[in-house]
C-alpha cells in the first residue's frame, strides 16, 4: 500500500538525494518533498544566521512568448509588466473575474524581445497553464508549461552571497541587485540565477536543468552548506509575513484582503478581476489578514476560529511557535472591525479559547539591505 | 534512535506509564519525541479532571502541528508537570525523566493492556 502510495507522487530530480540523507518525507503539491532533514528548528536557524538551501524543483515554469506577450500577461498578472526592463522580476497573482486569486507567481522578463518565464506555485501548475490558455484567444502568444525541464535550488540567509560567489564561483551573482537575475552557465548549459526568495533572508534561487540541479546541490552540500526541507521553508516565509497559496491566498481571498495591494496595479488598463477590486475597494472591505501575536505558548493552526467580543471574528490562516522570535504568533483573515492593531481576541485551540493580541504580520524585519536596480 | 527504559509500561500511542501504587505517572517516549521533532507546547488537563483509557487528555505542539496525547488509563489528575509549561523542550531531551501528568487510576488493572519494553521494542519497528 505504501509503495502504491510513493507511486502516485511525482518527485523531483533530487528526490534519491533526500532519501539517501534521511529526510523526513511527505507529499506536497503532489511531490514527495522532504520536510526535514535533521530538525526544523535548526534549518530554520542555518537560514537566519548563515545559509541553507531548499530543493525547490517542485515549483512551475511556465513560458509566454510571442508579440502580444507583455499585452497578455497585463491581461491576466495584476502587476505591470509594460517596459519591464530585460532581467527585471515582478511579483504579482493571476486573478478570477471576482478579484479571487488563481496564483501568486513570479514574472521574469527575459533576455530577449516578447519574452517572459512565470514561476508559479507546484500545486497549481496545471490550473495556471489552463487558466493561460483559456485566456489566449485574441492574442498572438505562445504559452508552453516547461515544469519538467527545470531543477531550482534556493539559497537563502546572510551567507547566501558567500555561497554563490566562493562555492558556485558564480560572481556576477553577488552584484544582482534584489529582483533581478541575470543568465549564467553551469557545465556549459543555462543557468537563471535570480536574487529572489521565500524567507526574510537575502537570497538567490537558481535554475537550472535537472542534471546540473543535482550537480550544484551536490557542490553546495560538500561546502557545508546546510540542506533544509519544506518544514523550516514554511516557518521562514510565515515569519516574514510572506504569503502561501492556499493558506492567506486562494479563489475566494482578493490580494487586497491579504495586504498585497501594492501587487496590484489598479492603475494601468483592464486586467482580469480589475473591476471586482475596484468595487471591493469602493465598497470597503469586509475583512483583513492580520498578524496575532497570543499571550500563551499554545499554537494557533491554519483553520482555527478566531473570536472577538463574544462572537465570531474570522480565521487563522498560518500559525506557528516562531523559531526565532519564540512566541506563539499567527495570521488571520479578521472582519475589518477587530482587524486593528490592539484588539484583544481569542483563538479556540482544541478546548480552550486562548488569548491574543493583533498586530502586523510582519513578525520579523528582515536585515539585510535590499540591493535594488536604482541604488 | 529508539530509547527504552525497562520496568515501564507502553501504549501503542507512545506513552509511557510508571506505577507507583495505584498511582500511573505518565509521559511521552524517545521514540514520540523523535518523531514530533523540537516541541514548543504541552497542553495538559488541569488538576482533578477525568481522564479515560484511549481518550485525549491532552496535546504535545510540534513545529508543524498538534499531537493529541491519549491516556493509557482511567481516573483523575491528581498532577501536571508545571515546570513543561515554560519548558516543553524537557520532552525532548529525556523523555522518561519528564513525566506529564499523575492520575489517581480507578482500575489498575488497564496496566495489563499495556505492552512491556520488550513488546513495545517490537511494535515500533513495525511502525
Amino acid at each position: 500500500m505504501i509503495d502504491n502510495m510513493e507511486d502516485n507522487l511525482l518527485k523531483t530530480c533530487l528526490h534519491e538525494w533526500h532519501i539517501a540523507h534521511g529526510a523526513q518525507m511527505e507529499p506536497f503539491a503532489g511531490y514527495d518533498m522532504p520536510i526535514r532533514y535533521t530538525s526544523i528548528t535548526d534549518e530554520h536557524n542555518a537560514v537566519r544566521t548563515a545559509a541553507g538551501m531548499f530543493d525547490v524543483s517542485h515549483m512551475g515554469e511556465i513560458s509566454v512568448s510571442g508579440p502580444d506577450a507583455e499585452k497578455f500577461i497585463n491581461h491576466v498578472f495584476s502587476n505591470d509588466v509594460s517596459e519591464m526592463p530585460d532581467g527585471k522580476i515582478l511579483y504579482g497573482m493571476l486573478l478570477n473575474p471576482q478579484g479571487g486569486v488563481v496564483d501568486d507567481l513570479l514574472v521574469y522578463k527575459e533576455f530577449s524581445p516578447n519574452r517572459y518565464l512565470l514561476v508559479v506555485n507546484a500545486a497549481n501548475i496545471a490550473k495556471d497553464f489552463g487558466w493561460l490558455l483559456s485566456e489566449e484567444r485574441g492574442f498572438q502568444v505562445e504559452t508552453r508549461n516547461e515544469s519538467h525541464k527545470w531543477g531550482q535550488i534556493a539559497i537563502q540567509g546572510p551567507s547566501a552571497v558567500k555561497a554563490v560567489t566562493d562555492i558556485l564561483r558564480l560572481d556576477a551573482a553577488a552584484s544582482l541587485p534584489f529582483y533581478n537575475y541575470c543568465e549564467m552557465k553551469w557545465n556549459g548549459r543555462r543557468l537563471i540565477v535570480s536574487r529572489t526568495g521565500y524567507t526574510g533572508e537575502d537570497g538567490f534561487e537558481l535554475y537550472s536543468s535537472e542534471d546540473d540541479t543535482a550537480d550544484m546541490w551536490d557542490t553546495l552540500y560538500e561546502a557545508g552548506v546546510v540542506p533544509c526541507g519544506l518544514g523550516s521553508r514554511d516557518t521562514l516565509r510565515f515569519e516574514a509575513g510572506l504569503p502561501l497559496y492556499g493558506h492567506e491566498l486562494a479563489e475566494d481571498i482578493t490580494p487586497l484582503e491579504a495586504g498585497l495591494g501594492m501587487f496590484v496595479r489598479m492603475d494601468k488598463p483592464d486586467f482580469i478581476g480589475r473591476s471586482a477590486l475596484m468595487a471591493q475597494k469602493a465598497a470597503g472591505l469586509s475583512r483583513r489578514l492580520v498578524g496575532i501575536e497570543l499571550d500563551d505558548r499554545a499554537v494557533a493552526r491554519a483553520g482555527y476560529q478566531v473570536e472577538a467580543d463574544g462572537g465570531a471574528a474570522g480565521i487563522v490562516t498560518t500559525g506557528y511557535h516562531s523559531i526565532t522570535l519564540d512566541k506563539s504568533i499567527c495570521m488571520a483573515l479578521l472582519e475589518t472591525p477587530f482587524a486593528v492593531q490592539g484588539t484583544r481576541v481569542g483563538i479556540h485551540i482544541r478546548k480552550k479559547v486562548f488569548p491574543g493580541t493583533v498586530c502586523g504580520k510582519r513578525f520579523y524585519q528582515p536585515r539585510y539591505r535590499k540591493q535594488t536596480s536604482f541604488s | 534512535m529508539n530509547r527504552t527504559l525497562a520496568g515501564l509500561h507502553y501504549s501503542e500511542s507512545h506513552e509511557w506509564v510508571r506505577t507507583e501504587g495505584n498511582i500511573a505517572i505518565i509521559g511521552i517516549t524517545d521514540f514520540a519525541q523523535h518523531a514530533l521533532g523540537n516541541l514548543s507546547y504541552v497542553d495538559m488537563p488541569e488538576v482533578d479532571d477525568e481522564v479515560t483509557a484511549g481518550e485525549e487528555f491532552g496535546a504535545v505542539e510540534s513545529v508543524k502541528a498538534a499531537n493529541d496525547l491519549y491516556s493509557p488509563v482511567t481516573g483523575k489528575v491528581l498532577e501536571i508537570n508545571s515546570e513543561l509549561e515554560d519548558a516543553p523542550e524537557r520532552l525532548n531531551v529525556d523523555p522518561y525523566a519528564n513525566w506529564i501528568i499523575k492520575v489517581e487510576m480507578s482500575d489498575p488493572s488497564e496496566i495489563d493492556g499495556l505492552m512491556d519494553e520488550a513488546a513495545y521494542i517490537a511494535f515500533c519497528e513495525k511502525e
